[in-house]
């Protein structure tokens, strides 16, 4: 039924022909672009796969209480862990109030002009330092300068100027996200800038600052190069001095100052060895590597996750 | 209240439209597009002319969940352009659409004017010239840009920018042309340079536009819609609509009485 | 009344303590934020402190130069040529892989991948970003590197080609996601012009959306090659630690950061020119990214300034 006297478009048949050919492009890279995160996703799992098969028969409770020792089997990661977890309560008491107090400055308290501008280029800039960096100005500056030597203490402060600028950065964010009219309420009824600050920005910011510390710690248990550069040694045998003692005062700061390895170090040890035995110790302290950062910034992005859905100012 | 001679380009059955969160955005609206004719939609905003609009050329499609029902044909062919069979690209490459801000693409004028053509496969660059050219007389541009046509779009002004938007759907040949409020983002030289370039199509192609302006929809349409609340209240000839509406609603809306 | 005394009221004299409390309070956050800066100068005082002693052994002329670095042979040669062609070499590898792939996988996530998959895999590359180098390391030299020998046999244990691909691979989420961050950021007008015209997805993203985006897209591969460039562990592990002055894949050779990983591990005495070459090698080091790193904000920057 020809309607309307209208000529009849004859393009409409190439137009149809040339979609075709033109949307072949469009499955053809869908295809390619599934096809390369599947298999990224593939490869990524099979590595980590073969990390946790080979080191599974490893990870048990001796691993966990023995020292590093010449005999693979008997080899464990005491020192090693006990090691992370004291140079983690350093960078987590240093990095943290810092990290914090330095976000809360630049969104709360710094004026604009060439003083903000510049402590926020610094921390763009840091965040982008290669870690070795961050070694090398501990080996000089802590190390040397300062004389605190090759030390739990040297390590902790290190690693909290690595995260550092991850701190910041999640604090501003998240202090950026509260409105000003909250703010305003608090002040129409009197509160000083303090006040204000330390009861409810801080308050409504801390889900957005803890992603950021938890982001920060996982990098820091994982942090290599740095660690090594200032020269952690790479077999241990011995605990640092206990931080909680019999006597009075009960408490002790010795262990600040001993010498200590870290999980990744010690790991970066067993895979240089050639034996194939150690290999497998490596990969079980990998397993549990991965598997405390994998676990923090999952919490960390859960956590993200269930903010952003929650609050809606 | 149609004159005889009149052919209908293209016409909404029936036309409802949901979005994602199944909102009834449109209900039941039926309206011609004569051919050679512009036809206005007017109507308070949320009124849903903008949502019309953009089904002509499947828009909604490219959000997930929208859901349109009815029909939309567009002739000689007798088209149902909404139809699950029918490409949309397909539809977009024969009704074009102008936008409410002028967005024209990080390239320069030239490459702006011959995308369609392009994403059409054409690469023969005397046919190019050419087309271009032509776009952009049609667009009443061509004297402003014609030395400059390797500069980047975004030199432009917004008018400008516009116009070059008018060209780059202008030179594809389609058969309908829509435009979303084309002139709410342009100071009003631009407005009437826009107005006038609007007069100056219809003599080769069908428009249909939204305007928020019942100034300019009195000014520049042959026929007008006005809706409300997703529903079509009133289509005639825009004389009628203007002097002597039949609906009462219209009426209030025409004379300021409401919105 | 007038020759009374004013007394200050208590009301008043808490204020004093307040306004002094807040001061207190702004000053102590202000030197937090000021840390920042002075660590900063603290990495630029360490490595000039620390290299000046070293070229006052070694010229800046054969530092620059020379193709020979041996700093453990009778005859101490300091060219650092040798270690900037690895870090090249392997940087350049990781790039080959990273920014096909990276690049592939921003414009599926952005233009092409459905709501859910994108939530999927978003999360997914974020945890990614965050596994240890150490264990890319390991993957590097027990699993990759024996893998590359089945179809590569003369390819020596500790080499180049190996910890390259780990290290590419683990750069396609750092590249995915800023490259998709800054698509995203392309305004949805752009592409529903582009859409009107009867353009196809691909058409859409290769011809207005990857435009569009160029510069954010270009400082992700910036900020990517500054990270190539800074990664320690996965040569250290797998490249080996013997400066080779040679582009060949197949080889081994260190790196910058390998060379100041084994400087760390062995006995060099504080203050010998080994310990200061560390510092020079730094420098070198820490001149590259920065400079890096400054383009890619730039470009960045650039890139934001216009949406």
């Amino acid at each position: 039924m020809k309607k309307n006297n209208l000529p009849e478009n004859k393009n409409l048949d190439l137009i149809r022909a040339l979609i075709i050919k033109h949307k072949k492009n469009d499955h053809i890279f869908a295809g390619i672009g599934f096809f390369v995160i599947a298999s990224l996703a593939v490869a990524l799992l099979v590595l980590f796969l073969d990390l946790l098969i080979n080191g599974y028969p490893k990870i048990n409770l001796e691993f966990f209480s023995n020292f590093p020792s010449r005999k693979p089997e008997m080899a464990g990661i005491l020192s090693a862990w006990m090691g992370s977890a004291l140079v983690l309560f350093v960078t987590f008491f240093v990095a943290v109030p810092i990290g914090v107090a330095a976000g809360i400055y630049l969104e709360e308290y710094a004026k604009k002009g060439w003083f903000a501008d510049l402590i926020e280029i610094n921390v763009s800039n840091l965040a982008g330092v290669p870690s070795i960096i961050y070694g090398l100005l501990a080996l000089g500056l802590f190390v040397y300068e300062f004389g605190m030597g090759q030390s739990i203490l040297t390590a902790g402060l290190t690693l909290s100027l690595l995260m550092l600028p991850i701190v910041i950065v999640s604090t501003r964010e998240a202090i950026r996200g509260i409105p000003v009219h909250i703010r305003e309420a608090a002040f129409a009824v009197g509160a000083t800038k303090w006040q204000v600050t330390w009861h409810h920005v801080i308050q409504y910011a801390m889900g957005g600052v803890l992603t950021g510390i938890i982001i920060g710690m996982a990098r820091a248990i994982g942090e290599t190069a740095p660690v090594i550069t200032i020269g952690a040694l790479t077999f241990i045998a011995f605990l640092p001095p206990s931080p909680v003692t019999e006597v009075a005062p009960f408490i002790n700061f010795d262990w600040l100052d001993a010498g200590f390895t870290v999980l990744p170090i010690q790991m970066f040890n067993w895979i240089s060895r050639p034996e194939h035995a150690f290999h497998i110790n490596a990969a079980a302290t990998g397993a549990v590597i991965i598997m405390l950062t994998l676990l923090m910034n999952g919490v960390a992005i859960k956590l993200r996750y269930n903010i952003r859905k929650k609050i809606k100012w | 209240m149609v004159k005889k001679q009149e052919i209908i380009k293209a016409e909404s059955r029936n036309f409802n439209f949901f979005y994602a969160d199944g909102t009834h955005a449109l209900k039941d609206i039926n309206v011609p597009l004569y051919e050679k004719r512009i036809t206005a939609l007017i109507g308070p905003s949320g009124c849903g002319k903008s949502t019309f609009l953009r089904s002509f050329n499947r828009m909604h499609d490219l959000y997930p969940g929208n859901k349109y029902q009815g029909k939309i044909i567009l002739n000689p062919d007798d088209t149902n352009i909404l139809d699950k069979k029918v490409d949309a690209i397909e539809v977009r490459m024969r009704i074009s659409m102008v936008f409410q801000k002028p967005n024209p693409f990080p390239k320069s004028i030239y490459e702006n004017v011959a995308y369609g053509l392009r994403v059409r496969g054409e690469n023969n660059k005397r046919m190019l010239d050419d087309k271009v050219e032509e776009a952009l007389k049609g667009a009443s541009l061509w004297n402003e840009v014609k030395d400059r046509l390797p500069d980047l779009a975004f030199n432009l002004s917004g008018g400008q920018q516009q116009r070059l938007c008018i060209a780059r759907a202008l030179a594809t040949d389609p058969e309908i042309m829509l435009f979303d409020e084309p002139t709410s983002a342009l100071d009003p030289i631009a407005t009437v340079n826009i107005e006038e370039l609007m007069s100056e199509l219809k003599k080769k192609l069908t428009i249909l536009i939204v305007t928020h302006n019942m100034q300019q929809a009195a000014r520049i349409s042959d026929y007008t819609a006005y809706m409300y609340l997703g529903k079509m209240i009133e289509f005639d000839e825009t004389d009628i609509i203007f002097t002597n509406p039949s609906k009462k609603e219209t009426e209030d809306y025409i004379t300021g009485k409401f919105g | 009344m007038s020759n009374v005394k004013p007394t200050i009221s208590k009301a008043l004299k808490k204020n004093i303590r307040r306004n002094f409390v807040e001061r207190l309070i702004e000053w102590a956050l202000m030197f937090s934020g000021l840390i920042a800066i002075l660590v900063t100068f603290g990495i630029v005082y360490i490595l000039v402190s620390e290299s000046i002693p070293f070229f006052d052994s070694v010229s800046l002329k054969e530092f620059l130069t020379s193709t020979i670095w041996t700093p453990n042979f009778e005859i101490k040669n300091y060219g650092i040529l040798p270690l900037v062609a690895g870090t090249v070499t392997i940087t350049g590898i990781a790039l080959i892989v990273a920014i096909p792939l990276g690049t592939i996988t921003a414009v599926y996530l952005s233009e092409f991948a459905s709501h859910k998959v994108k939530e999927t895999v978003k999360p997914v590359l974020e945890l990614l970003v965050g596994v240890p180098t150490v264990v890319f390391g390991y993957f590097a030299l027990l699993l990759v590197t024996p893998l590359l020998q089945k179809i590569i046999p003369d390819l020596a244990s500790f080499n180049m080609l190996g910890p390259g691909i780990v290290m590419g691979i683990m750069i396609v989420p750092y590249i995915a996601s800023v490259a998709e961050d800054s698509m995203r950021a392309v305004p949805m007008a752009m592409r529903e012009g582009s859409y009107a015209m009867g353009a196809t997805r691909f058409q859409t993203a290769v011809s207005v959306v990857m435009p569009a985006a160029l510069s954010g897209i270009i400082a992700a591969y910036i900020l990517a090659i500054s990270r190539g460039i800074g990664e320690t562990m996965i040569v250290a592990i797998a490249a080996g630690q013997q400066p080779n002055f040679t582009f060949n894949p197949i080889e081994s050779a260190a790196t910058i950061t390998a060379y100041i990983v084994s400087v760390a591990l062995g006995d060099l005495e504080h203050g010998g020119i080994g310990y200061q070459s560390i510092f020079a090698a730094g420098m070198v080091l820490f001149i590259m990214t920065l400079s890096l790193n400054i383009l890619g904000q730039w470009t960045r920057n650039k890139f934001s300034e216009r949406y």
